[in-house]
This record gives structure tokens, sequence and C-alpha cells, in this order.
């Protein structure tokens, strides 16, 4: 795999899926529904 | 003193479940990976994430905000803004309408697809076969080429399941289904990628995927791709956030709840074009055909790629039909999640409005739905369902979107609607999102929507007959908004309603 894939690869998860496990960390400790 | 009749989301979780659900469809399996492929590759993901930021979330926020504020689907939703505003409550859920008709009859094309892959019925030549013993694609719309009896079959099976969710209400129907399906179709896509990832060429068909050409994303039109995407995609400006969120608790979040609805898909999309890559950069490598030979447009990636790629798996005949299995059952579940989302969207709006039992209001939308779907049942379905889909989503969905953004940004004000989605939410909007609805949004919108126009008057859609395009597209599109005029001039059976909502402030 090309590195500029490889960058693009880890761009997309990291903003992807570590933007959602941030807001699901925020929701799980909130009091709110 | 407003009495506590209206259904209500068990949880959260469930919500988001369902939304995600309603958002995750047929179209994240094949559009947004064949949308990067074309659009630069990696450099679309920029594109991709912007529009995600600047027009997914806003629009997300406006569309929990107002369902859950004013506790009503659309139609009830623009009414209480004003009763000269309902009809614009009833346009977006005529999509749902008319949309859920061939989205369940491709629904169908899948169950008939999983039922082949336990033998690979499709034959050494996918392509051969999808085009001409399964669908018997006729000479053009207006050549019906008789009934396919076999999808018509499975048709009965999404619309019974259909009626089966739905009918059960918000939290004992599609809550419970969305609660099973959603995390199952994530896992099984994890699954799917996983082994994807590890078949020898999958590495050259992510660099497909993946490369970013960035002379691209000098193009308007790329970004215009990704706006575009994002909206159709995240499944706003037709009902149905507005419905699901009419059925929220008073103490909701609508700020976070609309970024993890929004993330979620994203996810999703982004998986998709993971798993397709990897397993199409095999299809390349085992077959020795270049990439741009086994890649296919739209459902063509589900239904003539794969199968290609599923015959070339290693493993033998089992492995490939677990493998196939699980992709079309994948197909079947994230279908049947969006479409009781269609079906509920019109249910909300209709039974806001008419107060009839939910089973029989139910039975109405399933009966109209099963009967509309038999025509893309036929050998003429494919022809018609890509003219009523293209005229849909360009002039329908996009022009909808719109004026709904002006009306919501202008006349309800997102001045005064700002307070109020922040009011229980642990992420708060400030001013930016006031300039994205009110400015940025619209602009973009309404380029999208003259571009679509101007491109139709230029070279009519597909290469069909004007006769069809006129019968299937512009009549269905322009049937739809003069339907929603007759229906908000309907009386309320109960005009009380009208000034039911949460206010500012109430617990």
């Amino acid at each position: 795999m090309e590195t500029s894939a490889i960058i693009m690869l880890v761009f997309g998860l990291t903003l992807l899926y570590g933007g959602l496990a941030a807001l699901i960390t925020i929701a799980a400790k909130s009091k709110n529904k | 003193m407003e009495k506590e009749t209206r259904d209500q989301w068990g949880s959260r979780f469930g919500f988001i479940m369902a939304t995600v659900g309603a958002a995750v469809g047929l179209g994240n399996l094949w559009r947004f990976p064949f949308m990067a492929y074309q659009n630069g590759g990696g450099a679309f993901l920029l594109p991709y994430f912007v529009a995600l930021l600047t027009a997914g979330v806003p629009l997300m926020i406006l569309e929990f905000g107002l369902g859950h504020k004013m506790r009503g689907g659309s139609t009830l939703s623009f009414a209480k803004l004003g009763k000269k505003w309902e009809w614009l409550g009833w346009w977006p859920t005529m999509i749902p309408l008319i949309v859920m008709c061939f989205y369940s009859v491709v629904i169908a094309w899948a169950i008939n697809y999983f039922v082949l892959s336990f033998s690979r019925g499709w034959g050494a030549n996918p392509g051969e076969f999808f085009g001409g013993k399964f669908l018997g694609v006729s000479s053009g719309p207006w050549d019906i080429g008789g009934m396919r009896w076999t999808i018509a079959a499975s048709v009965i099976i999404v619309w019974l399941l259909n009626y089966t969710i739905t009918k059960k209400g918000i939290s004992g129907g599609i809550e419970k289904a969305c609660k099973v399906i959603t995390p199952l179709l994530a896992v099984l896509m994890i699954i799917m990628t996983i082994r994807g990832l590890t078949l020898t060429g999958a590495a050259e068909g992510l660099n497909w995927f993946l490369k970013p050409d960035f002379s691209k994303i000098a193009n308007g039109s790329v970004w215009i791709a990704a706006y575009a995407q994002v909206f159709f995609s995240t499944t706003l400006a037709v009902g149905v956030m507005i419905a699901y969120s009419s059925y929220l608790p008073k103490k909701s979040d609508i700020v976070t709840n609309s970024f993890i609805t929004v993330f979620s898909n994203a996810s999703f999309d982004f998986l998709a074009g993971l798993c397709v890559f990897s397993i199409l950069g095999y299809a390349s490598y085992a077959s020795g055909l270049p990439m741009e030979k086994v890649i296919a447009a739209g459902p063509g990636i589900a239904f003539v790629a794969f199968p290609n790629a599923i015959n070339l798996l290693p493993g033998g005949p089992v492995v490939q039909s677990v493998f196939g299995a699980l992709f079309f059952f994948c197909l079947i579940i994230a279908g049947i999640s969006s479409s009781i989302s269609m079906v509920e969207s019109f249910a909300t709006a209709a039974l806001d409005k008419y107060k009839i039992p939910r089973k029989k209001m139910i039975s109405r939308i399933c009966l109209f739905g099963f009967l509309g779907s038999m025509l893309f049942a036929t050998g003429a379905g494919v022809h018609i369902l890509d003219i009523v889909d293209h005229f849909v989503g360009n002039y329908g969905i996009a022009l909808i979107g719109l004026i709904e953004v002006i009306v919501l940004g202008y006349v309800y004000k997102t001045e005064k609607m700002r307070p109020e989605v922040n009011l229980y939410s642990d992420i708060k909007v400030g001013m930016w999102w006031d300039i994205l609805i009110k400015y940025i949004t619209p602009l973009l919108l309404g380029y999208m929507f003259i571009q679509n126009i101007i491109q139709e008057f230029t070279k009519p859609y597909g290469g069909y007959p004007v006769s069809a395009l006129v019968v299937f597209g512009w009549a269905i599109a322009l049937g739809m908004l003069a339907v929603a005029i007759y229906l908000s001039k309907r009386p309320w059976l109960d005009e009380k309603i009208l000034e039911v909502s949460y206010k500012g402030g109430e617990k």
C-alpha cells in the first residue's frame, strides 16, 4: 500500500472513529438523554 | 396542562440506533466507495469531512431540534410554525412514500441474492445473470416486460417485515428492531472488512480508494459531490429525523445526539469503502483484470462486482457461500432499518393529523408501498427506478432541503432555536451554527439544485425517452408537491395539538 494512501487511512480512521469514541464518551458520562 | 400520550423512545441508545439505522442504508455500501473512487480517492475525504461538519451536523441539529421542540412529525412541526407552512411539512414525507416503493424492491433483490449465495446461483458471469435472467431488463421504461415473480415474492417479505415492525410503534417496534439490527450490521461489516483486508491484493484495492489525488479538490464539482453524499446519506429533508426526534423525552441532548448520528453514519461509509475496495482489490488480483474492470457503479457494486469477487474467494464453495450470504444479509438488514424509517416518516405525519389507530394507518401505508413496489418488480423496473430516483433525489430532496433551511433559519429563526437545542446538550452550538444554516447551507443547496437543473435541460437524463422522463420524473416530482398542498388544506381532527410543544426550561 502506498504511503499517501496509508496517511489518508490513518487520517480517516482517527477523525471518524476517534471522533465517534469521544462523542460516545461524552454521552456515556452525561445525565441527559 | 399537556397530557403525556405520545409514544417515547425507551432509551438514548435506542434512539441513536434507530437514527443511525435510518441513515445507514444500501447507499452507504455502494454510493460512498464509488464517490470517493471517482472524486480524488483519499483526497475526497477532505471535502467529505468539511461537508460533515458544515452541513451534515448542522442540518441534523436543525431537524432533531425541530421535531423535539414541536413534538410532532414533519407536518405538525411546520404547521406549528404557521398554518401556511403545513404544505412544507407534508412535502418531505412524500419522498419516503415514493422511495420506499423502489427501495423495498432493491432489498428484495438482496433477499434473492442471499438465497442464491448458498449455491452461487449467479453463475460464472454475474453481470449477465443480473441484467438478464434475474432482472429480465426490458428494452426501455415503456416496455414493461412482465412481472419478475421471484422478486415480487421477496417484496412481500419486505413489506411484511416493514408492517410487523412499524405497527408496534416507536418503543415497541422500531426501537427494539434497531437495537438489534444496527449493532449487528456494524459487527458483520467489521468481520467482512477484516476478511477483505487479509486477502492478497487488498492493499492495491485500498490504493484506489485512499491514494489522494489532491489536484481534484480544486475542482468545485468534487466539493458538490461531497456535500451531496453527506446530505443524501444522512437521510435529511425527508421527514425521518423530524419524526424520530418528535418521540424524544424532554431532557434530550439534541446536539450530541446529532453529532453521534452523523459520525456513526460516516463511519459506516468509511468502513464500507474499506470493505468494498479490499475485496475488489482481491478480485482484480485473482482475475488478472485491472481495477477499472472489476469495479461497477451503484447497485452494480453489490449485485455484479461482489458476486464476481465471491466466485474468486479462496477456501472453496462453503467459504464463498458463507461470505456471500453474510454480505447480502448485511444489505437486507441495512435496507430494512431504513425502509421502516421511511414508513414512519409518513405515518407520524399522518397520525399527528388524523388520529386514527396506528395499525390501520400502517396497513394503509404498507399496502400502498407494496402495490407501488410491483411496478419496480417488472422488467422495466430498473429503468423506472433509475428515473424516479434521479428526479426525487435531485429535485425533491435538494429543493426541499433548501426551502427547509430558509424557512427554519429565517422564519422560525436560528437565534431562537439555538438556546432550545442547547438546553440539555453537553456540546453547545454557537453563532457558527446560525451562520451555517442561514447562509452557507442555502448557498450550497441552491447551487446544487441550479447545477442539476442546468444539466437536466442540457442533456435529458440517462438517454431515456422524454415521455418517460415526464411521466416517471417530472410528474412524480411535481405530483408530490401537489399532494402535499392538497393534504395541507384538509382540516385537522384535533386543532389543539397545534399548541403542544416543549417550552424552554420545562423539565
